[in-house]
């Protein structure tokens, strides 16, 4: 029987390791994929650009940031980055809104197939790639400044006399906070104004909507106002967690997809559950083992190996494969793709 | 003649006329290599054309298919490494055969009892065996000689059989994918294509045992002669010496052994990229007849049928799901096929180089530009996209440059832009295919036989 200091080790190892950068992961997926979800659901179509979307965003901010970093504008407490994000936002949004214009508003006026859709959407996703690309380059951007961690492992570890230490990272208190307050704002805007009512009456029977006098200009505007909002602050989220990287953002398109689908598509809910859901599967299927089996494990039976399901190299097949058993078993999701 | 027919003799005149001039002003070696690459990427594109043209399917995965393409290429051709497979073959073959006895278990038993408990708990258990064997097997093979092999080779075959292993693997990812994504929304078969490539790609970056990872596989055995060889060749030499025995003669008989040898040489090089040429030819000559037969046949009326109504299409009585897998199918078959005769024209297989630009979304400008649901199209849009491809490359980087010659030369701004002048290829194509998609959606050659 193991001691109980090692059952505490343990359990703060996997605090550490798992679930809190899970818990952070699972919030920036979130957004991402409530973005995605609400694109699906108002504009009818697989938003292919969300990826390169949070990237140029992020890319505006970094910029911002080190113009006020130039200009000795910093919070010092927190990441300056907080303080280009209003701007960065509507920096988005009028790229958001100008795409809208010049693309999709096209083919929603044709009443288009949504596949033809979903195809200007690559289209949008290649041309946003390429912008990123141009600006910033495809190499590994570090953006935070101010402190990196709010407790770090060795107070953790003078604390409470662990030998494991539990590190809480500003970035991670950041964007689990934020998500919060962003994600209540969202559920308040749709469930109890009268603007978030006509969008989800849009979404439910568009035709109906417009019968009864909703502007589906305005719905449409508004929606890509939420989904600048949401998309500017989960890249930014996540590049100050992990640093800014035009591939790997482009590659967070798949998650933010398996997320959506996974808590069934249309459902707002269901995109911050599924997000969750992919965030913690990655973690817990790429995480070594090893060290936490020796604190609870007698002696003989201790692994040799790292005990790890799946090397961290496929971190993303993941998704793919959490999105292939939903698609098998259960296509409408967990929500069952209500719409909003 | 009738309007459409002017069109093509038009388009293909331009593309050829193009090609002479890159051969007279640029070099005739440079010119083949462009035809060369545009008959691959023609024969992409049809596959690409089948998929969205014939029956509306998005395949946004073309990279991963063209990828497995080019592995086959490695592991049919190469040579196989003994030590390698003495001393991991069995353990691999043992993990594989646990792996697909899980597989089959479980499948048997969902189909038997319904119970999803078991089947994933058999799953499970297989997948933890199949781990166990194949961490010992992964680590024993690159363990020999990782410098210059570290995997296992291939099966030593002529590398002519990739072609056809190639499009049976990417037919077999196909149907993977279709079984799982056909049949629902549309756009799930998107987001599956998109993953499964990623995933591809990732699996032959990382399995170094069996593709070498990102040390890559060079020297991929030719199915036409060396350039040395046909050199040292007396046939080839006479021929060559024929050919130009009135510029010989011209020359001083000291200079004509030099002078000669220089033409040999040339010569060679052209002898090799033709006969490449008529190989390439000749399959894309082989897709288009059949992919024309089909399209002409009841068969491809149905699935046309499918395309424009599908209620329509399942009210007669039309399995719209069968018929989507049954292209999705041949479509990726085809972007195998043409995945293997790349990595065999290249010569090598490097994984890194697979990125969704070159092989995913530069195929669908050819075929949108082109003119979806037109082979021609597909093989006209795939010749134009890859010659702009290849002669703006530079266009970007002068771009750069002039638009920040104000600037200093060593301004950092402008130096940045420089280096980065790359990615403006990728703006530019989104742009292209942005603009065609709204302002001709029907591209350059359109569908002809769009009523039925």
């Amino acid at each position: 029987m193991p001691e109980l200091t090692d059952i505490m080790n343990s359990i703060v190892l996997l605090l550490n390791f798992v679930f809190l950068p899970a818990l952070s992961y699972g919030s920036q997926l979130a957004l991402g994929a409530l973005a995605v979800t609400l694109v699906y659901a108002i504009l009818r179509f697989a938003n292919f650009a969300q990826g390169d979307t949070m990237a140029f965003a992020t890319v505006i901010t970094i910029l911002i940031t080190w113009l006020l970093q130039k200009a000795d504008i910093t919070p010092g407490f927190m990441p300056t980055a907080l303080l280009a994000l209003p701007l960065a936002v509507i920096a988005c949004l009028l790229y958001v809104l100008m795409v809208d214009k010049f693309v999709y508003n096209y083919y929603r006026k044709q009443n288009s197939k949504p596949i033809t859709i979903v195809m200007a959407s690559v289209g949008v996703m290649f041309v946003t790639g390429g912008l990123v690309r141009f600006i910033l380059g495809p190499e590994h951007h570090i953006f935070s400044d101010g402190p990196r961690f709010i407790i770090t492992a060795r107070e953790f570890k003078s604390m409470t006399g662990l030998a494991e230490g539990l590190a809480i990272k500003t970035s991670q208190l950041l964007t689990i906070t934020i998500a919060i307050l962003l994600v209540g704002f969202v559920f308040y805007f749709l469930q109890k104004t009268k603007t978030g009512k006509a969008m989800r009456a849009y979404s439910d029977n568009k035709d109906l909507a417009l019968l009864s006098g909703i502007d589906p200009d305005r719905v449409v505007r508004v929606t890509w106002i939420l989904v600048a909002v949401l998309t500017t602050i989960a890249g930014v989220l996540y590049g100050l967690d992990k640093g800014f990287m035009a591939n790997s953002y482009h590659q967070l398109l798949l998650p933010c997809f398996a997320a959506v689908i996974v808590g069934g598509i249309g459902s707002p809910m269901g995109a911050i559950v599924g997000g969750f859901v992919i965030s913690f599967s990655e973690m817990l299927l790429t995480y070594a083992y090893k060290k936490f089996l020796l604190y609870l494990l007698p002696e003989i039976l201790q692994p040799s190996g790292l005990v790890q399901f799946l090397g961290t190299e496929y971190k993303f097949a993941v998704s793919f494969v959490i999105l292939v058993i939903v698609l098998l078993l259960k296509p409408t999701g967990i929500f069952k793709g209500k719409v909003i | 003649m009738s309007h459409y027919n002017i069109r093509v003799l038009v388009s293909f005149g331009t593309m050829f006329f193009l090609l002479l001039m890159v051969g007279f002003y640029q070099s005739w070696s440079l010119s083949l290599s462009i035809l060369n690459l545009c008959l691959i990427s023609a024969i992409m594109a049809m596959g690409v054309n089948i998929q969205w043209g014939y029956a509306g399917l998005f395949n946004v995965g073309i990279m991963g298919f063209t990828a497995l393409g080019g592995l086959s290429a490695v592991l049919i051709s190469k040579e196989s490494i003994k030590e390698a497979v003495s001393a991991g073959g069995m353990k691999m073959l043992t993990a594989l055969f646990i792996f697909s006895l899980a597989i089959g278990l479980s499948l048997f038993l969902y189909k038997k009892f319904k119970n999803k408990y078991l089947t994933t708990a058999i799953i499970l258990v297989g997948y933890f065996v199949t781990r166990y064997f194949y961490r010992d097997a992964a680590q024993s093979i690159e363990a020999i000689n990782p410098a210059f092999s570290g995997y296992l080779g291939g099966l030593d075959l002529p590398v002519l059989l990739s072609w056809i292993a190639g499009g049976m693997l990417a037919a077999g990812a196909a149907w993977l994918i279709g079984k799982i994504s056909l049949g629902l929304r549309t756009d799930y078969l998107a987001i599956a294509t998109l993953g499964i490539s990623e995933i591809i790609i990732a699996i032959i970056k990382n399995e170094d045992w069996l593709s070498r990872g990102v040390k890559n596989v060079t020297a991929i055995p030719r199915p036409v002669p060396y350039e040395l060889d046909l050199q040292k060749a007396g046939w080839f030499k006479d021929m060559v010496g024929k050919l130009y025995a009135d510029n010989l003669e011209l020359l001083q008989i000291s200079e004509q052994a030099a002078a000669l040898n220089n033409y040999i040489s040339d010569a060679s090089i052209i002898l090799v990229k033709l006969c490449y040429s008529g190989l390439f030819l000749a399959v894309l000559l082989l897709i288009i007849i059949l992919a024309s037969l089909a399209l002409n046949s009841p068969w491809g009326r149905m699935v046309r049928a499918i395309r424009d109504n599908e209620i329509a299409a399942s009210a007669m009585g039309k399995d719209v799901t069968k018929r989507h897998l049954q292209i999705f199918i041949i479509g990726s078959a085809i972007a195998g096929v043409s995945g293997a005769m790349l990595a065999t024209y290249n010569g090598q297989f490097t994984p890194g180089s697979y990125i969704p630009l070159r092989y995913t979304f530069l195929i669908w400008v050819m075929v949108i530009v082109g003119g979806s649901g037109n082979n021609l199209g597909s093989i006209i849009g795939g010749f134009l996209i890859w010659f702009l491809w290849i002669e703006a490359e530079p266009v970007g980087f002068w771009l750069a440059d002039f638009s920040t010659s104000f600037l200093d030369k060593e301004n950092y701004i402008r130096q940045h832009l420089l280096n980065n002048a790359q990615y403006i290829r990728l703006i530019f194509m989104g742009a292209v295919l942005l603009v065609v998609m709204r302002f001709s959606p029907n591209g350059i050659l359109p569908e002809t036989n769009k009523k039925l």
